[in-house]
């Protein structure tokens, strides 16, 4: 494994909310190391997301209870959690990036797209607006946007769902990031334009050796393009390992629902759901969080107070009892327009 | 619940986001502003339909001896206007009026206003249609401007002043309830309603209105204020009541004369118009944080 | 407003509603119970002064003719005779509408001034002191009649302490704001009340916004994003309200003109009806109208300039 770039270690995020305290990120710890891409995936609520938001300080400060550490490794050994709104800044677009799931939210609609590009790049870069405006123009290419120059003057609106995530691409790397966070970038997409975007991400990661953590729901997703897999349920990581690993020989039942949800090339019958839904995370159950869906699930499973067991080393782990009865699956492979 | 949770540093955190969960959850906080609201209403009204068990003096009664005495004379809470006037005998009395036309004009506003906008945005096409022109052209003018302009035609009196509001208010409630009515009929349940044969009017009284009348009833209170403030706004300009009706306005726009040596004549008529329209605001607030998700 | 599509159909629109608005108030006159020619000549009503007014209002023609006359006199910019003044309608009301301009922009001013930054900050600083304090404060403000207001201004200001006049329009520029400031700032406070209310909602929804997220991520100082992104973005709720109740602003004026004894169309207004000289209420109600859908044209157009989205709609 790579030198680390960052170390979550045991990372908590409570929100006070009206009806109680939410547990949405309980208890996460993972690296990431250098120009790694691991993905997170889970259902919604899960946790994914929220934990990425930790990680930057993008969580509402007035309800989000936060603790752990996160260490992002060139900046030092302090966790970056305590760390003051200058420092952030100073490490956020420089160093940690991260895009958005709906493009067309997540830019300033009365702000053309070149300006927003450009105050990315005069973020941490003391350039002329000249320079500025060329560097701009030269990311949108790499990007894959066409004549960059005249569709700089446009507005959000005036682009598609595709060309603007390519343009929030840009601004993400507008300050050469070492770490990129993608939340669901391409769930809002419709499916060709994901693989170009996959594809972009892909190339672009190769390109700049920047490590990435990618989080989706759509595990097809993730088996394209990860090193590495978490699998996140009800805010805590119930499996980890090399993506090839986890695909094809899962550890943890929740990963194998996962995997039977996927529709497969020549499968014909019925999709198998996972049965039942996620529990609340204000009063979370004691034991295991996934028993009551559980296929495997037993009395001891309602009451063991999980953890992750090494199953192979100690990058693969699972947080299950029954780990070695999950079934395999060395045929599967993600579903593709063919 | 079983043990397995207690570990040591999520058992910290959670103390502290309980702490902050409870403090956001207090209900009471949030039917505050409703409860403060309806209690003033409620003192309000009371102080003024008991007006004849709590003052002495009728309101007109005049007193040679005793003008322009000040608040806390004794017999006179409130002080006496330059007829020696009872002050708080005609803030009492006065009240009636203001009061009755918070309630009076609004009221048939709202029934009005509210049923032809949802008519209107029901049937849409050319009644629509017909109907924002109309909205267009009220709103065109400014609406104290329009309603002294009515009342100038038909001669200043109390039930020139309804009549004037009744021809000028509803349309606000009209443009709202239209809007919401639009959106209504696309829902689910309009459509489902009428596919199982429901009439017409029954789909918009049954089913459409109860849902959707919170907007408008928030905006009732609202205007409430307004026509409160619009009476004694044409009191004050001599166009509502006339003397010697006790009216919070016309005390008011007597008292500027007085305002070097009696400032309390202008100022405490005034005090009531805020008490009241406070009571309002409040009152359309509460319900507002409470029919709403609220921002609070 | 971008109901309307484009530029030339907005025009349209505002034709036919200037078209509306002469309508109504010509129809205003009908509204007199009686015989108007009586209304208006009270006591010294003759015979003849009553023919006179008859014709000159054309009161013996049929319904359709009198409003032909009507419009024909607009046309040629004459809103008829005032009984009162002796002269024409129009000179009377022109004399009348510098002090009202005035207060009206001065009063849109202020409005802004106060509220932009109460209301970012309440909203920025949701449920802390400066949104509490604001929202006492306001929702007093709201309930207090604008001309008692004016009175307790004159109060404080005026009478004990002897900061500001209590009367007038002073002369010179200067002088205009001297005198009008504490009309002015009666009126905006309780313009305020919405307004802010407006942009409070307005900034703490923009702050949930994922742009603002965008705009964080790229590593800029937290005062530029509040500027560039949440403001910028936020206050365009607030240009559509504050259009929407420019009608309670010009409401204001009549009120306040008559506290602070401004020589404006407010105070004509008032006097014509006692005065019962109904063409100049007649007109002074057609000048009001036609202000505000100067007004409202005005802030469709700062709509546009602000936000990219309704400008192409607008063919901007």
């Amino acid at each position: 494994m790579s030198a680390p770039l960052l170390t979550v270690r045991d990372l908590r995020s409570y929100l006070a909310t009206d009806q109680g305290v939410v547990r949405a990120v309980d208890g996460v710890s993972f690296t990431v190391g250098e120009a790694e891409i691991v993905g997170i995936v889970g259902e919604s609520g899960s946790g994914k997301s929220v934990t990425c938001r930790t990680i930057v300080g993008l969580m509402p400060s007035g309800m989000t209870h936060i603790s752990g550490e996160v260490i992002y490794h060139p900046h030092g050994d302090a966790s970056i959690l305590t760390a003051r709104q200058a420092e952030l800044q100073s490490l956020r677009g420089s160093q940690l990036a991260m895009i958005f799931q709906d493009p067309m939210t997540a830019l300033n609609p009365v702000v053309n797209v070149g300006d927003q590009v450009i105050e990315a790049v005069q973020a941490h870069a003391k350039v002329s607006t000249g320079e500025a405006r060329s560097r701009a123009v030269s990311l949108l290419r790499r990007v894959g946007i066409p004549a960059p120059e005249q569709r700089m003057r446009d507005y959000p609106f005036q682009f598609s769902g595709g060309m603007l995530q390519r343009a929030l691409i840009a601004i993400a790397l507008a300050s050469s990031p070492r770490l990129l966070l993608a939340d669901e970038p391409t769930t809002s997409l419709d499916v060709i334009i994901q693989d170009q975007i996959l594809s972009l991400l892909l190339d672009l990661q190769q390109d700049t050796g920047m490590s990435m953590i990618l989080v989706s729901h759509d595990l097809a997703v993730i088996s394209e393009v990860c090193d590495r897999i978490l699998v996140m349920y009800a805010g805590q990581v119930v499996e980890e390992g090399p993506a090839a690993d986890v695909i094809t020989a899962p550890r943890h039942p929740y990963t194998r629902a996962l995997l039977d949800a996927v529709p497969q090339g020549e499968q014909r019958g019925q999709l198998r759901s996972i049965t039942g839904s996620p529990p609340s995370l204000i009063d979370v159950p004691g034991g295991c969080r996934f028993a009551p869906r559980c296929r495997l699930a037993t009395q001891e499973c309602l009451s063991w107070e999980t953890e992750l067991i090494e199953i192979s080393g100690p990058g693969r782990l699972a947080r299950c009892l029954r780990h070695d009865e999950v079934e395999r699956s060395p045929q599967w492979q993600a579903s593709d327009s063919a | 619940m079983s043990a397995g949770w207690a570990a040591s540093p999520s058992e910290l955190l959670m103390k502290a986001a309980t702490r902050a969960s409870a403090r956001r959850r207090s209900a009471v906080r949030r039917r505050l502003t409703l409860i403060a609201g309806l209690a003033m209403l409620v003192l309000a009204i009371a102080a003024i339909t008991l007006a004849p068990i709590l003052v002495s003096q009728p309101p007109n009664t005049i007193d040679a001896l005793n003008t322009l005495a000040p608040p806390l004379t004794p017999d006179h809470l409130l002080g006496t206007d330059q007829f020696g006037r009872d002050v708080l005998s005609r803030i009492l009395y006065g009240g009636r009026i203001d009061l009755a036309i918070a309630f009076g004009a609004t009221s048939v506003t709202l029934v009005s206003g509210t049923i032809i906008g949802l008519v209107a945005g029901y049937l849409g096409g050319r009644w629509d249609s017909v109907l924002m022109r109309i909205v267009d052209l009220f709103f065109a003018f400014p609406f104290l401007v329009l309603v002294i302009a009515i009342i100038a035609m038909l001669g200043p009196s109390i039930f020139n002043m309804f009549v004037a509001i009744w021809i000028t208010s509803w349309v606000a409630y009209a443009r709202i309830m239209r809007a919401q009515t639009v959106v209504a009929k696309r829902q689910q349940y309009v459509l489902a309603a009428r596919a199982l044969g429901y009439g017409r009017l029954r789909v918009m009284f049954r089913h459409i209105l109860p849902n959707f009348a919170s907007a408008v009833i928030i905006f009732s209170m609202v205007d409430a204020v307004g026509n409160i403030i619009l009476a004694a706004s044409l009191g004050f300009l001599g166009l509502g009541a006339q003397p010697p009706a006790p009216e919070w306005g016309t005390m008011i726009s007597d008292g500027q004369n007085y305002i070097l040596s009696a400032w309390w004549l202008a100022t405490i008529p005034g005090l009531a118009v805020v008490f009241v329209g406070i009571a309002f605001s409040l009152i359309g607030d509460g319900l507002a944080d409470l029919l709403r998700a609220g921002d609070r | 407003m971008s109901r309307f599509g484009s530029l030339p159909r907005r025009l349209v629109h505002v034709v036919i509603v200037l078209f509306g608005i002469t309508l109504v108030t010509f129809f205003l006159l009908r509204l007199i119970p009686g015989d108007p020619a009586l209304a208006i000549l009270g006591s010294s009503y003759t015979h003849a002064r009553a023919q006179a007014i008859d014709s000159g209002l054309g009161l013996n023609r049929p319904i359709w003719s009198q409003y032909a006359l009507f419009m024909n006199r607009l046309f040629h910019g004459s809103l008829g005779f005032s009984f009162f003044y002796h002269e024409s309608a129009t000179t009377v009301i022109l004399n009348h509408i510098p002090p009202t301009l005035f207060l009206i922009a001065y009063s849109a001013v202020l409005a802004a001034l106060i509220s932009l930054p109460i209301g970012f900050f309440a909203g920025l600083r949701r449920g802390r002191a400066v949104d509490q304090v604001s929202r006492v404060f306001f929702t007093l403000s709201f309930a207090m009649p604008a001309f008692w207001l004016g009175i307790i201004f004159i109060l404080i200001f005026s009478v004990h302490l002897p900061v500001f006049p209590i009367s007038g329009f002073g002369s010179g520029l200067v002088g205009h704001l001297y005198y009008l400031f504490l009309p002015a700032l009666t009126i905006s406070l309780g313009f305020s009340t919405v307004l802010v209310r407006s942009l409070r909602t307005s900034t703490i929804t923009t702050l949930r916004a994922e742009f603002v997220d965008t705009a964080q991520m790229k590593g800029i100082a937290w005062s530029q994003v509040l500027r560039r992104h949440v403001f910028r973005n936020a206050v365009l709720a607030v240009v559509a309200v504050y259009g929407v109740n420019l009608a309670y602003l010009i409401s204001g004026t009549v009120l306040v003109e008559n506290v602070f004894s401004l020589p404006g169309l407010g105070t004509l207004l008032v006097n014509s009806v006692s005065d019962r000289d109904y063409p100049v209420v007649q007109g002074v109600t057609l000048v009001f109208a036609v202000l505000i859908v100067g007004i409202n044209l005005l802030t469709d157009v700062a709509q546009a300039a602000l936000d990219p989205r309704i400008g192409q709609e607008i063919g901007t």
